[in-house]
């Protein structure tokens, strides 16, 4: 117990550096890096996936994933276009959005819980299925006349400060994370669930329902992230935020989050927030393209899990050889 | 009721072996309702637009089914399984590029050598997924996913350092050729699918690998305790997959004609939905390559029929999406049945 722990500390503190490594990369690269603006635009830029990322570390530690995340996104931002355009107040549009998110968390949430089904297969099914609703609901048109009241949301920033307001959003809600996950007993039962469901049943946790409920919330969260997203470009559209579960899925596991559940902080998982935040920022300020840089963020996906796999392997070869010798010693 | 030790043991050994046939039941079952399905779909489409029935529009069904299909087998090694492979539409992508580039700037090099090369890297492509998965321990579906980006993002990459698309009129005749001869009256590319499909299927249903492919994908422990080298095999599942997107790509090129770097983009949602509707077990051990085709089958008639009927191709991913999830929770729903049916027999004997 005592060695996982320290493996934990030491996945942050490598976090830690891998970031002041990118700040200073980043600001040797380009003379632009440290200045406000840039803090802006590298913030704003993350702060969906950033918010999605939350929810998405619970789910990861009790064992689960939601692939379904992103075009939960595109659905909510439809649906919240599709009402605006058609007249209705801007806030019976927003509640409606995320009226939809937690009903589509809420039919993942169900299939995997009372069909006891895999939450990996139902949500890429339901990746394409919400998708293709999005789709269903606007075809190929976009809708991009929202009242500046509602685009400040994306664009605006506090005060006087260079903070984008939906930077003010993920830090609230990451309190309410933090204290949700590691602070309570609902968070170490999700540990409890993810390390080992049938001892977490038979200890009495109402596995099912802790499950319905952080699909319902991951839904909810993630069309709060569509209304964010719907604002910051102005512009609802069936294709908002098309792949995004991919970069989701890459914080929390770079940030130290075990895929097979049980293990993981969300401090980690910020730090990773800000690591691929800084390191999209660069590569955007090197002019490498989107889709080149996507090359990067699977290629980190799959060297956060390979890479501690690789390590782990390595420790247990260093243990196995120290006890060989020590018995050898012995006899 | 009473019982001798002896006579327990033969009805024990029946009941496994009845648990044996399960999965073996339930892909049957499935594969009977798929044909069910796809003739009612032909029969509603027929009475409502009857050009839908014509020899012609068949073959055009086959023709947009085959590449896919193609894929689908591939696919269906690697979810036997138990695993997941989500990178094959950036696996048809990369060959289908190089390809087409491939013959552009060589364009009297001998066909089969094009071929080859496209063959030959997408194998490449799916060694990379099988080393990160067997012997990186990579769940499939992460690394695959990682993969999906980092070959797409190749594409990309070698796009940017070569030209931006590759059209028709840059590719010699022959290549394209590839997608429009005929033999015997039936289009090349259908031939080819159906070949690999009936080799692949053969040898799923009569080797040795094939059988232990099975057993993997069933019962994992069990198949490492009776000595079957499951990484191996899981190994070459991926390896295999690629293979057959690799060939998929050369087709894709010379179906297609004008190729860029997007192009198979969300090709893998499109397999995965005609694997798990032809009653491929998305767990493993269950499903036969004949479902899956079927089931590829099934869903390019749909989209067939959406056409003819014009409604929106706007509804194909909410259909895909749905199609995935219906068939999953329908095997629940069977195996439950199944496994309650054969527990209630067991009771009463």
């Amino acid at each position: 117990m005592k060695r996982l722990k320290t493996l934990l500390i030491t996945w942050e503190a490598l976090l830690v550096v891998l970031l002041v490594v990118s700040i200073v990369i980043g600001s040797m690269l380009s003379p632009y890096f440290l200045s406000g603006f840039n803090f802006y635009a590298l913030t704003s830029n993350i702060m969906e996936i950033a918010i999605m990322a939350l929810p998405m570390t619970l789910i990861i530690i009790a064992g689960e994933i939601d692939l379904s995340v992103a075009s939960i996104l595109g659905l909510a931002s439809v649906v919240l276009g599709l009402l605006w355009q058609s007249g209705h107040p801007m806030w019976f549009a927003i509640a409606a959005a995320l009226l939809v998110g937690l009903a589509a968390g809420y039919l993942n949430g169900l299939l995997v819980t009372k069909l006891a089904l895999p939450s990996l297969v139902i949500t890429i099914g339901s990746l394409a299925l919400y998708r293709g609703l999005a789709y269903v609901v606007l075809g190929d048109q976009a809708v991009s006349n929202f009242p500046t009241s509602f685009t400040n949301l994306g664009f605006g920033t506090i005060g006087g400060t260079e903070i984008p307001w939906s930077g003010l959003i993920f830090a609230i809600l990451a309190i309410i994370f933090v204290v949700v996950l590691h602070f309570s007993r609902s968070g170490r039962q999700l540990y409890a669930i993810g390390n080992n469901k049938e001892a977490a049943r038979f200890s009495g946790i109402n596995v099912n329902r802790m499950k319905l409920l952080l699909f319902i919330l991951s839904g909810g969260i993630a069309a709060l992230a569509g209304v964010i997203f719907t604002a910051r470009f102005s512009s609802a559209r069936p294709d908002n935020a098309l792949g995004f579960e991919l970069e989701v899925v890459t914080v929390v596991l770079l940030g130290g989050v075990d895929i097979f559940g049980g293990r993981g902080s969300l401090l980690g998982v910020v730090l990773a927030i800000f690591i691929l935040a800084i390191l999209q920022n660069v590569l955007g300020l090197l002019n490498i393209s989107g889709d080149i840089q996507s090359l990067g963020i699977g290629l980190l996906l799959i060297l956060s899990v390979l890479g501690p796999n690789i390590a782990r392997r390595i420790q247990v070869v260093i243990t196995r050889r120290r006890l060989v010798a020590g018995s050898s010693k012995q006899v | 009721m009473t019982t001798t030790g002896q006579e327990v043991e033969p009805a024990k050994q029946r009941n496994q072996v009845r648990q044996a046939r399960l999965p073996g039941i339930v892909s049957r079952v499935r594969e009977l309702g798929l044909l069910a399905v796809l003739l009612l779909i032909i029969l509603i489409v027929g009475i409502q637009a009857p050009r839908f029935l014509s020899l012609d529009n068949f073959t055009q069904i086959l023709l947009s089914v085959a590449i896919i299909a193609i894929v689908a087998v591939g696919e269906t090694l690697v979810i036997l399984a138990r695993n997941v492979d989500l990178s094959v539409g950036s696996m048809v992508g990369v060959t289908a590029f190089v390809t087409a580039y491939f013959f552009k700037e060589l364009p009297h090099i001998n066909l089969l050598l094009g071929i080859l090369l496209g063959c030959a890297l997408g194998l490449l492509l799916g060694i990379i997924n099988g080393l990160i998965v067997s012997y990186g321990r990579v769940p499939s579906i992460v690394a695959t996913l990682g993969t999906l980006y980092v070959f797409r993002g190749l594409v990309f990459v070698i796009a940017s350092h070569t030209t931006s698309q590759v059209n028709a009129s840059d590719v010699p005749a022959d290549y394209l050729a590839l997608a429009t001869t005929q033999i015997l009256g039936i289009p090349a590319l259908i031939l080819i699918a159906a070949v690999i499909a009936i080799i692949v299927g053969y040898f799923l249903h009569a080797s040795k690998s094939g059988r232990q492919l099975y057993a993997v994908g069933s019962n994992p422990a069990a198949a490492d305790m009776i000595g079957i080298r499951r990484d191996w095999l899981v190994f070459w599942a991926f390896a295999a997959s690629g293979l057959l997107c690799g060939l998929a790509g050369v087709l894709w090129g010379a179906r297609f004609a004008t190729v860029d770097a997007t192009n198979a983009t969300g090709l893998e949602l499109q397999v995965i939905a005609a694997v798990v509707v032809g009653g491929v077990n998305i767990f493993g051990g269950s499903g036969t390559i004949f479902g899956a085709v079927l089931g590829a089958i099934v869903l390019g008639t749909l989209q067939n029929a959406l056409n003819i009927l014009n409604i929106s191709q706007f509804w194909l991913q909410a259909i895909y999406g749905a199609a995935i999830i219906g068939a999953v929770v329908l095997d629940a729903f069977i195996t439950r049945w199944l496994r309650r049916t054969i527990l209630s027999r067991r009771k009463n004997t």
